[in-house]
C-alpha cells in the first residue's frame, strides 16, 4: 500500500476501520459533539410535557402523591421511625433523589431503542444518548426540589449549612443513574428482555433504598453490603443534608461512591465495546 | 486531475446471518450456549456468514459526483452507512478528508410533538450543524421549504409534503465537503423531486464532493458523470454513468454478453410467439457493413420470430432508451401501415433500415414488442440489447460529451455587427 496519491490537505480527516480497543474512551469527540447534547437534553425537555393539560405539574405531582401514600401506609399505619421529622419531609426528602434516579434510568436504559431510527441513520457518539437521558431529568429534579422548599417553610424546618453538600449527593444520583442506564440501554439493545426486567428491578431497589424507611433500621452488620447500593448513599445524604438531622453519611457513603465508580467504568466500557456494533443489532 | 478525497481500501464487512434480524432474545442466547456446552465442537463453527461488502477499493476524486447503482441487498447502502461511520467494517479502512455530512433519509432527527422552527434547530443538529451555522441559514430553509406561516406549528399537523419539504430544505443547506446520499429523491412528489435534483445540482457545480446512491437512474444519470455498479457485495464495473447503466439493465435482465441469445432477458406477455434472435448491423455512408454504430449511421435492425401458435395482424416495434430508461425511439410496423400474420410453428424474418440514428454518443438500450396494439401483448423485452453509439467520425468534433440524447445536424455562422447609432 504505498501508491502514491495526493489527498486534499483538509483539516478534518476521518479514517474509518474495524472496531479496535474498546477501552479509548472517546472524551475529545464528545467534547466535539456537546451541541448536540445541549439540543438532545433541550429535546426531552421539551417533549416531555407536550400535549399534557397540567404539564411541568407532573413533575410536582408525582412525588408529591406517593409522599402522601407514604405518610399515610408507612408512616400513620406502619409507624415506622422518621428520625423526629414530619412524615411528609422524611418521606419527601428522600423521593426527590429517587423519582430522578429512578426515571433517569428508565429513560436511559430505553433512549436507545427509541432513537434507533436516529442510530441507524446518522452518526454521533452514541454515549451522547443515555448522557442526555440522564442529564434531562434534572429538570424535573429542579422542579420538584422548589416544591420541597415550599414545604420546608410550611414544617418550619431550617435548613443548615450541610445542604450544601446536595449537588455533591445529587451528583451521585446522576452517576448512578448513568453508570447502570449504559448497562442496560447497551443490554437492551441486544435483549429487549430488559425492558420487562426493568420495572421490576426499579421496584425491588426502591425498596433496597431508605426510601420508606431509614437506613437506621438495618442491622449494622449488614450495613456494608447495604452501602453497595449506591442509592442508599445518596438518600441518607440527601435526608442529612437537606433537614440536618440523622447522621452525616461515613463509610457507607464512600462504600457507594466505590460501587458507582465501579458500575460507571465498566459501564462505560460496555458501552463503548456496544457502540461498533449497536447499528447492526439494535 | 483533482486530488482524492475518499479512499476505500479493501473494505468488507461481515455479518453473521440473522444479526440483522431485529433482535435478540436472551432465551435464544442461553439455547444457543447451552446447545454450545452440549453439542461438538464442529457444531459451533457451522456459524453462517455473509459477505455484505467484499473488498472493495474505490477513490473518489475531489468534486466527482459518483452514483451507485445495484439492486437491492447488493451493498451500496452498506457501503454508504461504513463511510457515514454508522456501521464499522469488518476489514480494510476507508478514509475521508473533508467534513463529511449524510443524508441516508430525509428528516432524521424530526420530532412530531415539536414545532416546525424546533425540528429545523435538531435536524441541523443531528446533521451535523452547528448552533450559529442554522441560525444564519435559518429563514432561508424556511423560504426553500415554502412552509412559511407554518413554521411554529407542530410537525405531526404538517402535511407529509410540507415535512418533506422543511426535511430536505434543511438538509440541503448543509455545507459539507463531502456528502453522502441515499436514496432520499424516493420520495415526494415529481416536482419535489425536481426543485431537489435542481439542488443537488448546484450543490454538485460548487465543487463538492457527492457520493449518491439510488434506484432512481434518472436521477443518477442526471447527477453523476461517474457510476459504480455493485453486485454482491463487490464492484462490478466503475465508468461513465450511461455506460453503467446500460450495462446494470442488461445484467438485471441476465442476459450476458451475447446478443442473439434472447432466451435469457426479461420478458412478459402470453408468448404465443416470441422474439427468437436479434441482430444489429451497422452501415456506413457507402451503405456497407460497418463495426461500429456511430452518431448520424445507418442501422440494420433484424428480429426473427417464431409463432408457437397462429398470429394474427400482429405489430412489431424496436424501441430504444437511454441510460435512465426514457424512451427516445419507438418504430414498428403499423406505422407503415404492416402486419405481421404467422401460422402455427412458422418464422419470419423482420428487418428495419434506421436511417441516420442521430443520437450522441453514448450506450443505450434496444427494447423488442410484439403484439397487437391495445389488444394483447404476445411477447415483450424492454432490455434485449444494449446499443452503443460510437462519435461521428475519427477527427471527433462531437466527442466532447454534452448533456441530451439526440444530436441533430446543424450549421452555424457568425456575423459581427455594431448596433446602428444612426436609428
Amino acid at each position: 500500500m504505498n501508491a502514491k496519491y495526493d489527498f486534499v490537505r483538509h483539516s478534518t480527516v476521518l479514517r474509518i476501520t474495524p472496531p479496535g480497543r474498546w477501552w479509548a474512551l472517546p472524551f475529545k469527540e464528545i467534547w466535539e459533539y456537546r451541541e448536540l447534547l445541549y439540543f438532545f437534553v433541550w429535546r426531552d425537555i421539551k417533549v416531555r410535557y407536550k400535549q399534557t393539560a397540567i404539564g411541568a405539574a407532573w413533575a410536582v405531582l408525582q412525588p408529591l402523591m406517593t409522599m402522601l401514600v407514604f405518610s399515610l401506609f408507612f408512616g400513620r399505619l406502619a409507624h415506622i421511625p422518621s428520625e423526629g421529622q414530619p412524615y411528609p419531609i422524611f418521606f419527601y426528602c428522600a423521593l426527590l433523589p429517587w423519582m430522578y434516579f429512578s426515571s433517569a434510568l428508565q429513560s436511559a436504559t430505553n433512549t436507545i431503542v427509541e432513537n434507533q431510527r436516529l442510530i441507524t441513520k446518522v452518526y454521533f457518539p452514541r454515549l451522547m444518548l443515555p448522557l442526555s437521558a440522564v442529564l434531562s431529568g434534572l429538570i424535573d429534579f429542579g422542579i420538584s426540589f422548589l416544591m420541597f422548599g415550599l414545604m420546608m417553610i410550611y414544617y418550619g424546618v431550617r435548613p443548615t449549612i450541610s445542604a450544601l453538600w446536595v449537588p455533591a449527593f445529587l451528583l451521585l444520583a446522576v452517576l448512578t443513574a448513568l453508570g447502570v442506564g449504559l448497562w442496560l440501554a447497551a443490554l437492551n439493545a441486544l435483549y429487549r428482555d430488559v425492558r420487562y426486567v426493568l420495572p421490576f428491578l426499579v421496584q425491588l431497589w426502591m425498596f433496597a433504598s431508605p426510601v420508606a424507611y431509614p437506613s437506621s433500621l438495618v442491622p449494622e452488620r449488614w450495613r456494608l453490603l447495604y452501602g453497595l447500593n449506591p442509592m442508599s448513599g445518596v438518600i441518607e445524604g440527601f435526608r442529612w443534608s437537606l433537614t440536618g438531622r440523622g447522621k452525616a453519611p461515613g463509610g457507607l457513603f464512600f462504600v457507594s461512591l466505590g460501587a458507582v465508580l465501579i458500575i460507571l467504568l465498566s459501564g462505560l466500557a460496555y458501552f463503548q465495546k456496544m457502540e461498533t456494533t449497536i447499528a447492526d443489532v439494535v | 486531475m483533482s486530488q482524492i478525497v475518499i479512499r476505500v481500501d479493501d473494505l468488507s464487512k461481515r455479518y453473521r446471518v440473522g444479526e440483522r434480524e431485529r433482535y435478540l432474545a436472551l432465551r435464544d442466547v442461553l439455547m444457543n450456549t447451552l446447545k454450545g456446552l452440549l453439542g461438538s465442537v464442529g457444531q459451533r463453527q457451522r456459524l453462517d456468514y455473509f459477505w455484505a461488502l467484499h473488498h472493495i477499493s474505490l477513490d473518489v476524486r475531489e468534486g466527482e459526483v459518483i452514483g451507485l447503482v445495484g439492486r437491492n441487498g447488493a451493498g451500496k447502502t452498506t457501503l454508504l452507512k461504513i463511510l457515514s461511520r454508522i456501521t464499522r467494517p469488518t476489514a480494510g479502512y476507508a478514509e475521508l478528508h473533508g467534513r463529511v455530512a449524510s443524508l441516508l433519509e430525509v428528516g432524521t432527527g424530526f420530532h412530531p410533538e415539536l414545532t416546525g422552527r424546533e425540528n429545523v434547530y435538531l435536524s441541523g443538529a443531528v446533521l451535523g450543524m452547528k448552533n450559529v451555522e442554522i441560525r444564519q441559514k435559518f429563514d432561508a430553509i424556511v423560504d426553500f421549504a415554502e412552509v412559511g406561516r407554518f413554521i411554529d406549528t407542530p410537525l405531526k399537523h404538517f402535511s407529509t409534503g410540507m415535512q418533506m419539504r422543511l426535511a430536505f430544505a434543511v438538509a440541503a443547506h448543509l455545507e459539507p465537503e463531502i456528502l453522502l446520499v441515499d436514496e432520499v429523491l424516493a420520495v415526494g412528489d415529481l416536482e419535489f423531486q425536481k426543485k431537489c435534483l435542481g439542488k443537488m445540482q448546484d450543490v454538485s457545480n460548487s465543487g463538492r464532493t457527492i457520493v449518491f446512491v439510488s434506484h432512481n437512474l434518472t436521477a443518477v444519470n442526471a447527477l453523476c458523470r461517474r457510476s459504480v455498479l455493485i453486485e454482491n457485495g463487490e464492484i462490478a464495473l466503475d465508468g461513465p454513468t450511461s455506460q453503467i447503466i446500460a450495462a446494470y439493465h442488461l445484467r438485471s435482465s441476465e442476459g450476458l454478453s451475447d446478443r442473439n441469445n434472447l432466451s435469457k432477458r426479461k420478458r412478459t406477455g402470453t408468448g404465443t410467439a416470441i422474439f427468437a434472435a436479434l441482430s444489429l448491423q451497422p452501415l456506413d455512408s457507402n451503405g456497407d457493413r460497418a463495426s461500429l454504430t456511430r452518431t448520424g449511421s445507418d442501422l440494420v435492425i433484424e428480429v426473427v420470430i417464431e409463432a408457437r401458435s397462429e398470429l394474427v395482424d400482429s405489430n412489431v416495434a424496436i424501441t430504444i432508451y437511454d441510460g435512465s430508461g426514457y424512451r427516445l425511439v419507438d418504430i414498428n410496423l403499423n406505422q407503415k401501415g404492416e402486419f405481421l400474420r404467422l401460422r402455427s410453428a412458422e418464422k419470419a424474418r423482420v428487418k428495419f433500415l434506421v436511417r441516420q440514428l442521430f443520437l450522441k454518443p453514448g450506450a443505450y438500450l434496444l427494447g423488442l414488442w410484439l403484439g397487437r396494439n391495445n389488444i394483447e401483448e404476445i411477447d415483450s423485452i424492454p432490455y434485449a440489447a444494449s446499443l452503443e453509439i460510437a462519435p461521428e467520425s475519427e477527427t471527433g468534433v462531437h466527442s466532447v460529451e454534452f448533456p441530451g440524447p439526440y444530436q441533430c445536424r446543424f450549421e452555424t455562422s457568425i456575423s459581427c455587427f455594431e448596433e446602428s447609432r444612426a436609428r
